[in-house]
C-alpha cells in the first residue's frame, strides 16, 4: 500500500478532528501506521477547521500533508480554500450543501452528509461520523470493524447506537 | 500484550513524565502546550500525585520547584510567552540545584505572534533566556515515541545533574498523533536524586562529595534542616558575598553539565557515512529534512543529517567532527537562524555553512529543502 | 548570653543580621520563632519560605527548612511546598513590596485558595533593600527616593485586600506589641488556612528619615499610640479613628481548606500515594 493523504475541512464544530483520530486509530487497529494532525484558528465553534491524515504500511516521516489523496469539505469556505491542493486524480468529497467545483481532473463525489445526520439520524453532531462511512466505503483503507471499533472507542457512552447507524448510513450514500 | 495506540505528542509527554515519577505538576494554560496541563490534571490524582493551575506563568514554575524541594518529581509546561516570563525562576532553579522539567511547546513568536502556528525559535531563548552565567540542559525529540522517552530522560538529567531541565518541542510534534508502543517502553530506567547518606548533623547542603557530580539532596520535611537561596552561597547553602565562594560555586555549576557531555548529549545520524553534505535539523523540521535527504540522494547528492536531540549543551564534538568530513553544512530550522550560529562557532570555519530558515508560521517542507539545497550545489 | 529562643531556633552562625540599628525586622523574626515555641511544633515541620527584600533576609537566620526565593514569589513556591507535603507548617515571610506590588497577584490567589499557609508581611511602608523606594503601602503623601515631591498613589490596607480576597484569618500587629504579634501569629498557624499577618515594622533608616519621623525610639512611640486593639476600634468614632489603626484579630471565617480538598480528590479517586 502506498502512503494514502486525507485532508477533512469543514469548519469548526463538524468532528473533524475527532474523525481524524477515528480514521487513524482504525489504521493503527489494522495494523497499519497512521500520523494524525490538525490545524485551527483561536475559534473553537465555526471557524475553518483542517484534520489530516496519513495512512501507511511503512514509518511516515513528514508529519504534514501538502498535496491530499482525498479532500472531504463540508462548507463551501473549506471547499474554495483546499481544492488546488488536492492532487490530480485525486478524490473530492463534498456536501450537497457545497457547489460542485469546476476540475475536470478529479474525480467528485457530492453527497447529503448533513442532511443524513440532520434529517435520518436526527443528530447534527454524528455529521463526521457519516462522512467516514462514505469515505472508507470510497477507498476501503481501513477493515470496516476496526472502523467501528474506532468509533465506538472515541464516542460518549449511550451512543454507540447512533454512531453505529451513521457509519451505516454513511456507506450508503455510495452507491 | 501490546499496548499500541494512537497518541497526541502533548499526550506523550505526560504519560513520559508519569513513567519517570512525575508526581507534582502547576503550571497556567497556554498554546499549544494546554493539553500536557489537562491531561495532568486528570492523571496524576489517579496516581497519587497534585496538580495545580497556578495563577500566572511564574507561580507555575515557582510552585513546581517548591514541590520538588519536598521531594516530589515535578514539571510545568509553556509555549513562548509563558517561557520567557518563567525564565528568572529556571535561574533560580539552576542556582538553587533543584531538580525540574520544564517543557517549551514552541509557536510563532515574538510576543503573542501566531499561538496555533508552530516555531522553532526559543532555542536561544532556551540556553540564555535567564540571566547570569549559566550552563543548561535543553532536549528535542521528534516523534511521539521519541516524547515519550525523551521526557523520562528530562527528568532523569534533572535528578541527576540536580538542575532544570528543558524539553523543547513544536506546536507540530506536541499536536500531531502517532502511533506508540506503551509495552515496548515499560522496562526505561528511571533516575532518582541521591539522598543524603550523612545525618542531619553532618550534613552541608551544597558540598559535593568525592566521586559525585552534584551534593546529595535532602528533602524538607526529612530532618535535615538546610538553606535555599537564589544568592551565591557556600557548601552550607547559606548566601556569601566572597568572591572565592562565588567563582566556585559558579564554575562548578556550569562544569557539572560541560564536563558531563558524554553523558548528557544525544543525537541521530542518518546517512552520513558516505556524505559530502550534511543537514543539522531537530525537532519536527527534522522529518522534512530526512525525507529531502532520501529525495536528494535520488538525485544523486550524496548528503546526510545530523539531528541533535540534545540541543544544549550541544554536540560540539560531534558537530565538529562532521565538519571536517563534509564540504558544507545546512543548517535548516524555523526560524530566522538560531541553532546556526552555534553551528557557525563549532564548525568554525573548516567547511562552508548553508541555512535555510522560515519565519511565517508554516512548517518547512521536503520540497523547499530539496529545491534550496539542490540549487545551491549547483548554482 | 543569647536567650534560648535565638540558641533554640535561631543558625547563631548566620548573625549578626544584615538589618540596620533600629530597625523591627528582628523583633518580628523573635515573635515568629516564639509562637512556633509556643506551639511546640518540632523544627523539622516547620517551612520558612521567603521573597526577597530585608524581611525576607529572616528565612536564612532561622533553623527550619528554610527557603530564600525570587523578588514577589515567595507565596508561590511556599503554594507548591504545602501542596506537595501538606505535613509541613508553612510560614511566608515576605514584606509589604514583595507580597503586594510584585507578588500582589500570588497574594490575593493564595487567599482565594485558603490554602494552609501562614503569612507575616513585615510592613515597613518602603523598600529598604534598594534604598528607600515607596511602596504600595507608603502612605499617600510620605517621601520615599522615588517620590521626592511626595508620594500621590494611595495606599492599600493589606489586612483588607487579603481579607476580601479569600483569608480565613487576618489579623495585625506591631512591632511595638509584640505580645499580640506573637498571639496573631500562633493563631495564624493553628488556623487551617490561609492566614494573613501584616507585621507593621520601622524603618528608620530610610522610611523615617524621608519622612522626618524621628528617631527609631520615636517610630515606635508612634506604634504604641496609634496602635487600637480591634475590639476598642470597634466602638469608636469615625472621627477618632483618623490617624489610628485596628491591632490584634480582625477577621476569621470557615471556609474549606485547599489541600485537605485535593487529598479529597484522591482519596475518592481511590488510589493511595505511591
Amino acid at each position: 500500500m502506498k502512503q494514502y493523504e486525507i485532508r477533512l475541512t469543514g469548519s469548526g464544530g463538524q468532528g473533524l478532528i475527532t474523525g481524524g483520530i477515528i480514521l487513524a486509530e482504525a489504521a493503527i487497529l489494522d495494523g497499519k501506521n497512521a500520523l494524525q494532525s490538525q490545524s485551527y484558528g483561536p475559534e473553537a465553534r465555526g471557524g475553518a477547521s483542517k484534520a489530516e491524515v496519513i495512512i501507511s504500511d511503512k514509518e511516515i516521516v513528514f508529519p504534514k500533508i501538502t498535496e491530499c489523496d482525498l479532500l472531504l469539505a463540508l462548507t463551501n469556505v473549506a471547499c474554495k480554500k483546499y481544492l488546488k491542493s488536492l492532487k490530480k486524480g485525486g478524490i473530492l468529497v463534498i456536501d450537497s450543501s457545497v457547489d460542485k467545483p469546476d476540475r475536470d481532473d478529479i474525480t467528485v463525489y457530492q453527497i447529503p452528509i448533513i442532511e443524513t445526520a440532520n434529517e435520518k439520524l436526527k443528530k447534527s453532531m454524528v455529521a463526521n461520523i457519516v462522512a467516514l462511512g462514505a469515505l472508507n466505503k470510497i477507498l476501503n483503507l481501513v477493515s470496516e470493524k476496526s472502523l467501528e471499533n474506532a468509533v465506538l472507542d472515541r464516542v460518549p457512552k449511550g451512543t454507540e447506537e447512533l454512531n453505529r447507524n451513521a457509519l451505516i448510513e454513511g456507506r450508503n450514500l455510495i452507491v | 500484550m501490546s499496548e499500541i495506540k494512537l497518541m497526541q505528542g502533548n499526550e506523550a509527554c505526560v504519560a513520559g513524565a508519569i513513567h519517570a515519577g512525575m508526581r507534582f505538576y502547576s503550571g497556567y494554560p497556554i498554546t499549544p502546550s494546554t493539553e500536557i496541563a489537562e491531561l495532568s490534571a486528570e492523571l496524576l490524582p489517579k496516581h497519587g500525585g497534585k496538580f495545580i493551575q497556578m495563577e500566572d506563568e511564574i507561580a507555575g514554575i515557582a510552585a513546581a520547584l517548591g514541590a520538588s524541594l519536598t521531594g516530589i518529581k515535578s514539571m510545568t509546561a509553556t509555549s513562548g510567552p509563558g517561557f520567557s516570563l518563567k525564565q528568572e525562576n529556571i535561574g533560580y532553579g539552576i542556582m538553587a540545584e533543584i531538580p525540574i522539567v520544564i517543557v517549551d511547546v514552541q509557536r510563532s513568536g515574538p510576543s503573542t505572534g501566531m499561538p496555533t502556528s508552530p516555531s522553532q525559535s526559543d532555542i536561544m531563548q532556551a540556553r540564555w533566556g535567564t540571566h547570569g552565567d549559566h550552563s543548561i540542559i535543553a532536549l528535542y525529540p521528534a516523534s511521539v515515541k521519541e516524547i515519550y522517552t525523551t521526557t523520562i530522560r528530562a527528568f532523569n538529567l534533572s535528578e541527576k545533574y540536580r538542575t532544570p531541565v528543558i524539553l523543547l518541542m513544536d506546536e507540530i510534534i506536541g499536536h500531531m498523533r502517532e502511533k506508540i508502543d506503551l509495552e515496548e517502553l515499560k522496562d526505561i530506567e528511571i533516575y532518582d536524586r541521591k539522598k543524603p547518606t550523612v545525618p542531619p548533623d553532618k550534613y552541608l547542603a551544597y558540598k559535593v562529595s568525592e566521586n559525585d557530580v552534584v551534593p546529595e539532596m535532602a528533602a524538607f520535611g526529612e530532618g535535615y534542616r538546610y538553606n535555599v537561596t537564589g544568592l551565591v552561597h557556600d557548601e552550607t547553602g547559606f548566601p556569601s558575598g566572597n568572591e572565592v565562594v562565588a567563582d566556585k560555586l559558579l564554575k562548578r555549576l556550569i562544569n557539572k553539565i560541560e564536563n558531563n557531555k558524554d553523558d548528557i548529549v544525544t543525537y541521530e545520524e542518518y546517512m552520513l557515512d558516505d556524505a559530502d553534505y550534511a543537514i543539522v535539523s531537530f525537532g519536527a523540521i527534522s522529518r522534512s529534512s530526512k525525507v529531502a535527504v532520501n529525495e536528494l540522494r535520488e538525485l544523486g547528492i550524496k548528503i546526510g543529517m545530523f539531528r541533535p536531540i540534545t540541543i544544549w549543551p550541544s554536540p560540539e564534538k560531534q558537530l565538529s567532527e562532521l565538519s571536517k568530513k563534509v564540504k558544507k553544512i545546512y543548517v535548516v530550522e524555523l526560524n530566522a537562524g538560531q541553532y546556526l550560529l552555534e553551528v557557525q562557532r563549532i564548525v568554525s570555519g573548516q567547511c562552508k555553512i548553508g541555512k535555510y530558515g522560515k519565519i511565517n508560521g508554516e512548517i518547512i517542507t521536503p520540497q523547499e529543502i530539496v529545491s534550496f539545497i539542490e540549487e545551491d550545489i549547483y548554482a | 548570653m543569647p536567650s534560648e529562643l535565638i540558641t533554640n531556633y535561631f543558625r547563631t552562625e548566620t548573625l549578626p543580621h544584615i538589618w540596620c540599628p533600629g530597625c523591627g525586622n528582628g523583633i518580628v523574626t523573635r515573635a515568629i520563632v516564639k509562637a512556633i515555641d509556643n506551639l511546640n511544633i518540632s523544627k523539622d515541620d516547620v517551612c520558612i519560605v521567603s521573597g526577597i527584600g530585608c524581611s525576607s533576609r529572616a528565612a536564612g537566620y532561622l533553623d527550619f527548612n528554610t527557603l530564600h526565593t525570587t523578588h514577589g514569589r515567595a507565596l508561590a513556591f511556599a503554594t507548591g511546598v504545602k501542596l506537595a507535603n501538606p505535613k509541613l507548617h508553612v510560614i511566608v515571610i515576605t514584606g509589604d513590596g514583595d507580597s503586594s506590588a510584585i507578588g500582589g497577584n500570588h497574594l490575593i490567589h493564595a487567599a482565594r485558595r485558603n490554602i494552609d499557609l501562614t503569612t507575616v508581611v513585615f510592613n515597613n511602608s518602603i523598600y529598604g533593600m534598594t534604598g528607600g523606594q515607596y511602596s504600595p503601602t507608603t502612605p499617600t503623601g510620605d517621601k520615599a527616593t522615588t517620590a521626592p515631591f511626595g508620594n500621590i498613589d494611595p495606599n492599600f490596607d493589606l489586612c483588607e485586600l487579603a481579607n476580601a480576597a479569600g483569608a480565613t484569618y487576618v489579623a495585625r500587629g506591631t512591632v511595638y506589641a509584640v505580645n499580640i504579634l506573637e498571639k496573631v501569629i500562633q493563631e495564624g498557624i493553628l488556623n487551617k488556612g490561609f492566614s494573613f499577618i501584616e507585621a507593621v515594622t520601622t524603618c528608620p533608616t530610610y522610611y523615617g528619615r524621608k519622612n522626618k519621623k524621628g528617631s527609631a525610639v520615636d517610630m515606635i512611640q508612634y506604634l504604641k499610640e496609634n496602635g487600637v486593639m480591634y475590639s476598642a476600634w470597634q466602638k469608636m468614632s469615625d472621627e477618632k479613628k483618623i490617624g489610628k489603626f485596628p491591632i490584634g484579630k480582625l477577621y476569621s471565617k470557615e471556609r474549606k481548606e485547599y489541600t485537605e480538598q485535593y487529598q479529597m480528590l484522591i482519596d475518592s479517586l481511590g488510589k493511595e500515594r505511591n
